[in-house]
């Protein structure tokens, strides 16, 4: 193969192969970006139109996750940092949109523009929080820095029990959110004006996320995972590098966060323990780690795997103690099984299965000029 | 004002191991300068000096005539370009992407341009993208630029990781053993390349060269030095060191009989 490409002059070599999977198209890439995200819009429009209102309320859940998963997904995936602590980040976000929410409400601020501010002031304190976070990460490796982000996403949740008369303890606080705008009319589904208001935030994030994956800062960011050393060399500053990933990073978490919250009109600290950010970490991992598109799979095996043993469970015949508590690890185990599997069998996660499919199928199409 | 890469009298101590002692060297533009020794002569501890992975504990370097504090990061904005032993390529990035990883100083889009995917993070993109392709077409393998590394020969990996250190445009390239793993025809092209590089139209660069490889040595370097034990014990040319007793006696001395042999 290479034999044959080497023969032919490199000039048009070049124009027939292209120049690598990513990048090599020429239009700009925040018009690709802006417009696959619109198709996506549209999309989820009419999808909002015909589910019920519960199926809304998980799509717009998948589209809360995603944020985070997307944001772990490029610091673990394309960057090499291991972070156990992201749903600590998701709690920063969340409690920060609550305390916003809070503070117009007592104020009796009324607006549409008032839950955008909130949700910048929650990306702004994850951003905050990650990069305290990141500048410690970027000096630890492996074990060491698991161990940190361990400890960030056991100790958030703590402080929200400790100063409980900001954060109102193990209760929590309610998040105050405004019903849909009138000019929607009366009877328009609370459930869709929730969908809509968090797919317009996840599908801007992704934008964002998405172009950054694709500049050079993606291309930064896989060089310092795969070798530092040779990062360095190439004129790479590699802590400040792993920092500005931390930081996009959390401020993906952040907004997940703070979106969950408003879906859910409150925060506790129980919502973010140490097992969402274990779940949200197995997510990325099952769905493709180092892939948006992975990212988003792994949203929506976060929502469907509670649903899914919920609905088992439900078959079973058990008392109700006993349901309760299958039913509360059973996702986990579930994942945990997942995982192992998905190791095994496909690495690359659902999408690299997908993308392998995907090639496997253009291979058999002839006429294709690359073996 | 001395032009080139200069280092005068570095010395290096492991707590109670001397790695450096008293060594000083010059690579004026233009020129291939060899370093070789026998293991552990401090070739390598010459070279992450240079690179300022190891700061020196006595002694200073210049870069044509100005003081010379090296950081790794910043070697490549000084002009100066270092491949590593192996090849030190990234494995999860396609071999074009390994090579506009090498122009990365070159890179004038901030961060908001490619956070907002700004036409001018794309121009940059494209720059360094038809950058890092003449990079690879000058060394014949751009009909690889698509590929993953690890699905690549060795000897065209090392010139994927060479071709990494020429796209940052050096005056002065550092090879560390680039001979390492090459067979016979491999390492003959490798010395015409090494050859050329001073000589060629676009972006001519002196070479600092640690190697193994004695005919590779010989063969293209203007200047060698020979370490032992951290101490320069030789150094001229190419003849003048195989002819130098001392080389003979510390390093050269079995080649040079098998050679006559």
């Amino acid at each position: 193969m290479s034999a044959t490409r080497a023969a032919t002059p490199p000039h048009t070599s070049r124009r027939a192969d292209g120049a690598g999977p990513d990048g090599a198209r020429r239009g700009s890439t925040l018009r690709r970006h802006a417009g696959l995200a619109v198709i996506a819009a549209l999309l989820l429009v009419a999808a909002s139109y015909n589910l019920e209102p519960f199926r809304n309320f998980q799509l717009a859940t998948v589209a809360a996750y995603l944020c985070a998963t997307a944001g772990l997904t490029i610091l673990t995936g394309l960057n090499g940092q291991l972070s156990l602590g992201h749903g600590a980040l998701m709690a920063t976000g969340a409690y920060t949109v609550a305390l916003c929410q809070n503070a117009f409400a007592d104020a009796g601020m009324t607006g549409g523009w008032l839950l955008p501010v909130s949700l910048g002031a929650a990306v702004v304190a994850a951003l905050a929080v990650g990069a305290v976070v990141g500048v410690a990460a970027a000096r630890l490796r492996g074990p060491y820095l698991a161990g940190v982000t361990l400890a960030v996403a056991v100790v958030v949740p703590a402080l929200a029990v400790t100063f409980d008369g900001v954060f109102n303890g193990e209760q929590g606080l309610a998040v105050p959110v405004e019903p849909p705008p009138a000019f929607l009319g009366v009877y328009f589904p609370y459930e869709r004006w929730q969908l809509w208001v968090t797919a317009a935030a996840t599908l801007l994030a992704l934008v964002l996320l998405a172009n950054l994956v694709r500049s050079r800062y993606g291309r930064t960011f896989r060089a310092v995972r795969d070798d530092e050393v040779a990062a360095r060399l190439a004129g790479i500053h590699v802590a400040r590098t792993q920092v500005i990933a931390f930081v996009v990073s959390a401020a993906g978490a952040g907004l997940g966060g703070a979106l969950l919250a408003v879906l859910a009109q409150s925060v506790s600290p129980g919502a973010f323990s140490l097992t969402l950010s274990l779940f949200l970490l197995m997510a990325v991992v099952v769905g493709g780690l180092g892939s948006l598109t992975g990212a988003a799979w792994g949203a929506v095996l976060l929502v469907a795997l509670p649903d899914l043993t919920h609905a088992v469970t439900e078959q079973l015949t058990l008392s109700p103690a006993v349901a309760q508590r299958v039913e509360g690890n059973l996702p986990l185990a579930i994942f945990g099984i997942t995982l192992v599997v998905v190791m095994i069998a496909a690495p690359g996660g659902v999408q690299g299965l997908l993308s392998r499919l995907a090639r496997a199928v253009s291979a058999r199409r002839p006429g294709r000029r690359r073996p | 004002m001395e032009q080139g890469l200069a280092l005068h009298h570095i010395g290096v101590r492991f707590g109670g191991l001397t790695a450096l002692d008293d060594v000083s060297l010059r690579v004026p533009p233009g020129r291939v300068v060899g370093v070789i020794g026998p293991n552990g002569a401090g070739k390598t501890t010459l070279f992450n000096v240079v690179c300022g992975f190891v700061p020196p504990d006595e002694g200073s370097l210049t870069l044509d005539g100005r003081p010379l504090r090296p950081r790794p990061h910043r070697l490549t904005r000084l002009g100066v370009a270092r491949t590593l032993q192996g090849t030190g390529l990234f494995a999860g990035l396609t071999v074009l992407e390994n090579v506009m990883t090498g122009a990365t100083h070159t890179a004038r889009a901030g961060f908001l341009a490619a956070l907002l995917g700004l036409p001018r993070s794309d121009r940059d993109e494209r720059r360094l993208r038809r950058h890092a392709l003449d990079v690879l077409d000058s060394l014949g393998i751009a009909g690889h630029a698509d590929a993953a590394p690890g699905t690549l020969p060795f000897a065209v990996r090392q010139r994927v990781a060479l071709a990494r250190a020429l796209a940052a445009r050096p005056r002065l390239l550092l090879l560390d053993e680039p001979a390492g793993g090459l067979g016979g025809d491999d390492i003959a092209e490798l010395a015409e390349l090494i050859r050329g590089l001073p000589r060629r139209d676009t972006d001519p660069c002196a070479v600092l060269l640690v190697e193994h490889h004695m005919d590779l040595v010989m063969s293209v370097c203007d200047e060698i030095v020979v370490l032992d034990f951290g101490r320069v014990i030789a150094a001229g040319t190419p003849d003048e060191v195989r002819d130098d007793p001392a080389v003979a006696d510390a390093y050269l001395g079995a080649a040079v009989d098998e050679a006559a042999a």
